[in-house]
């Protein structure tokens, strides 16, 4: 069976010099939950449009379920559902008008009240638009997508500016099309998102993938398992950090506005040597916590910036 | 962690209970337009600039510019030997009611004829000689000229050589009322077409709502078309309403017929809906659209005879006035309202609302940006 989604050597250069995506492969299987995930400008929204038919690559391939764009642009667009990143939909139309009016351009589109169920936004399917706070509006987007009944759902930056409840209400949603047999792609900054919805995710960074599998499998190669972080009081210079580095277990050291992080394998290992050097040093400890490594000590470990930085 | 280990606490799609529904070749092109019928119902703006405002222009300018009576002459007669003769002599001719005169010194009535507070200064020189003082530019001058001259003349005895009687006209059909309405029409379709359909297109551009629509299997044509069938519907309002406005309330004569002048109204329509898509076919922001749209329009504005005729302007640029939509429409609706020239008589001017119309139309599809 084809892939899902498939792209090889994707290119997109603007007015011939901002190359915003460079060179990428992709394969992403039917049912998965991939993510591709980056600071902002690393090129996310621009391959997900490429990959949604809405923009053309300067090179490269792309097949969606084993078409291509160029002929079968009809057809694909039936499977497809979409949430671009920021749509605002008409203010003064309400909620089930705007459903209605995306479900009338499919063949066969899912009865506009199933979906307002699903969305929970039956209760405000007679508002307007413009009445809706920002949450109820991201999932009217996400309702517009859905109200086709896709086999492939694309979401660009589906929760920015959302608060935590309505993260996690869209992320049951997303989860609950999956456990379906859909197959999802998303962007996100978060790396929360990323770890929580995604079985496979792709780190973006200046058009390319710098890193490719699942959380916790980018977690373990390249984050350390665990991270010990703490500072210490008079002298912490680079010597300092080299014998930081000389501790047992650890396998990286950064420094961060003052704070050391240790990226260890096994801290009870590393803890007692590190208490130790300290008082070796004459220096007091000040702060020391330790926490599991997550998506963003591998961000940071691989471009050495932070993911919201820029 | 994987996601298949977390409790979902949403149901999922349910069972399949409802009846799956399919959709028609025209679904998309009926709830298109539903949508924005309902858009332009709920958007107060759009209800007071296309329907409250042209009346209300019409209903200013109507009462502004209304027939009365020709204003009185006025007269300065500058003091001095002769001067009360003048006057005596004014005040004996038959039309003595016209004028309004004053005598006052050389000095007072100048200042008074350079503000416009008089139309004309009699000087008499002493010696039976009087000197008209009164500026060939403005057009009250020069009648307050011609009329005090003929009522001097023969109160003093001249004989006319030539019967004549005057008859006053302000039959509905020829006032300045009935030159304006049609014009008002056309200037509102014009409006509406450049508005409805460029600004609103360029906003949901940059609303990225053209994108995501892209993003469905939506048929292009039948967006385009929906957004068309919606100005005809206005269309249909915007005239009805400006006509039935100007026949109760200023007795406007219709002459030609409901059918004729509905079809040029479509017609217009069309034009500009042309025009505004072909202006809108680029943009990115609202912001240089507004910019855009007025720069077309200014020229009609100005040339194309909405509140006065284009015959002011020097008659070499008429044939390019007439080239402009705006003249073409607004020369074909006074002909059909005023006059009820058929349609086929007015010929050149259709095909050049065709020819507008037609060559954006294709040119707009050709360089339409949907993302």
């Amino acid at each position: 069976m084809a892939p899902a989604i498939q792209c090889r050597d994707l290119r997109k250069t603007y007015d011939g010099k901002v190359e915003a995506v460079r060179g990428l492969n992709l394969e992403i299987q039917t049912g998965e939950c991939f993510g591709l995930l980056g600071p902002n400008g690393a090129g996310k929204t621009t391959t997900i449009e490429i990959l949604e038919g809405l923009l053309a690559p300067t090179s490269g391939e792309v097949s969606i379920l084993g078409r291509r764009w160029r002929e079968n642009e009809r057809e694909m667009r039936e499977w497809l559902g979409i949430s671009l990143q920021e749509t605002r939909l008409s203010e003064k139309l309400t909620v089930r008008e705007t459903i209605e009016l995306f479900a009338s351009f499919y063949r066969q589109p899912r009865s506009s009240e199933e979906v307002l169920e699903q969305l929970q936004l039956t209760e405000k399917a007679d508002s307007w638009v413009g009445k809706l706070s920002g949450g109820q509006r991201q999932r009217l987007a996400v309702a517009t997508a859905l109200v086709c009944n896709p086999k492939i759902l694309f979401l660009d930056e589906p929760t920015t500016g959302l608060d935590p409840q309505s993260r996690r209400q869209l992320w049951d949603i997303i989860r609950g099309f999956q456990r379906d047999g859909g197959t999802v792609m998303l962007t996100t900054h978060y790396m929360d998102e990323a770890e929580r919805l995604c079985d496979r995710l792709a780190i973006v960074d200046h058009g390319q993938i710098i890193a490719e599998g699942s959380p916790a499998d980018l977690i373990e190669r390249l984050g350390g398992h665990h991270v010990v972080e703490f500072s210490v009081s008079g002298n912490c210079d680079g010597a300092a950090l080299q014998a930081w580095k000389g501790l047992p277990s650890v396998e990286s050291v950064r420094e961060d506005d003052g704070l050391v992080a240790l990226n260890v394998k096994q801290p009870h290992l590393t803890i007692p040597a590190l208490l130790e050097a300290i008082d070796r040093q004459g220096s007091h400890l000040q702060h020391l916590t330790t926490r599991q490594a997550s998506l963003e000590d591998v961000f940071v470990r691989l471009t050495g910036r932070h993911l919201r930085e820029q | 962690m994987s996601v298949a280990q977390e409790i979902p606490t949403t149901t999922a799609k349910a069972p399949q209970s409802h009846q799956p529904r399919r959709n028609g070749r025209w679904s998309g092109y009926s709830h298109l337009l539903m949508a924005r019928m309902l858009e332009l119902k709920r958007e107060p703006e759009v209800v007071f600039w296309v329907f409250v405002f042209p009346l209300l222009l019409a209903l200013g300018l109507g009462i502004a510019f209304r027939n009365k009576p020709g204003d009185a002459v006025s007269v300065a007669i500058v003091a001095g030997a002769g001067s009360e003769d003048a006057q005596a002599l004014l005040a004996r001719s038959s039309q003595h009611e016209l004028f309004k005169i004053q005598t006052l010194n050389a000095e007072e009535a100048q200042k008074g004829f350079r503000l416009g507070k008089f139309d004309l200064v009699i000087e008499p020189d002493g010696n039976g000689t009087l000197e008209y003082r009164y500026d060939p530019a403005r057009p009250e001058s020069v009648l307050a000229k011609a009329e005090v001259n003929d009522a001097l003349q023969s109160a003093a005895g001249r004989k006319d050589v030539v019967a004549t009687k005057a008859v006053t006209s302000s039959e509905p059909g020829s006032r300045y009322i009935d030159f304006l309405i049609p014009g008002l029409v056309g200037m509102n379709l014009m409006n509406s077409g450049m508005w409805g359909i460029g600004f609103a297109l360029v906003d949901m551009r940059q609303r990225k709502l053209l994108k995501r629509f892209v993003g469905t299997p939506m048929r292009r044509g039948d967006f385009l078309l929906a957004i068309m069938t919606s100005r005809l519907l206005l269309m249909v309002i915007e005239i009805g309403l400006l006509l039935v406005f100007g026949v109760l309330f200023f007795h406007m004569r219709v002459l030609g017929s409901v059918f004729s002048i509905a079809l040029l109204g479509g017609l217009g329509s069309l034009t500009f809906g042309g025009v505004g898509l072909l202006t809108a076919s680029r943009a990115q922001k609202i912001e240089s659209i507004s910019g855009l749209i007025n720069l077309v329009m200014m020229p009609m504005w100005i040339f194309s005879g909405v509140f006065f005729s284009y015959e002011r302007f020097p008659a070499v640029i008429h044939p390019l006035i007439k080239a402009l939509p705006l003249t073409a429409l607004n020369d074909a609706l006074r002909a059909s309202i005023l006059e009820g020239t058929p349609l086929l008589q007015q010929w050149p001017r259709l095909v050049v609302l065709g020819l507008w119309g037609g060559i954006s139309f294709v040119l707009a599809l050709k360089w339409f940006r949907w993302t």
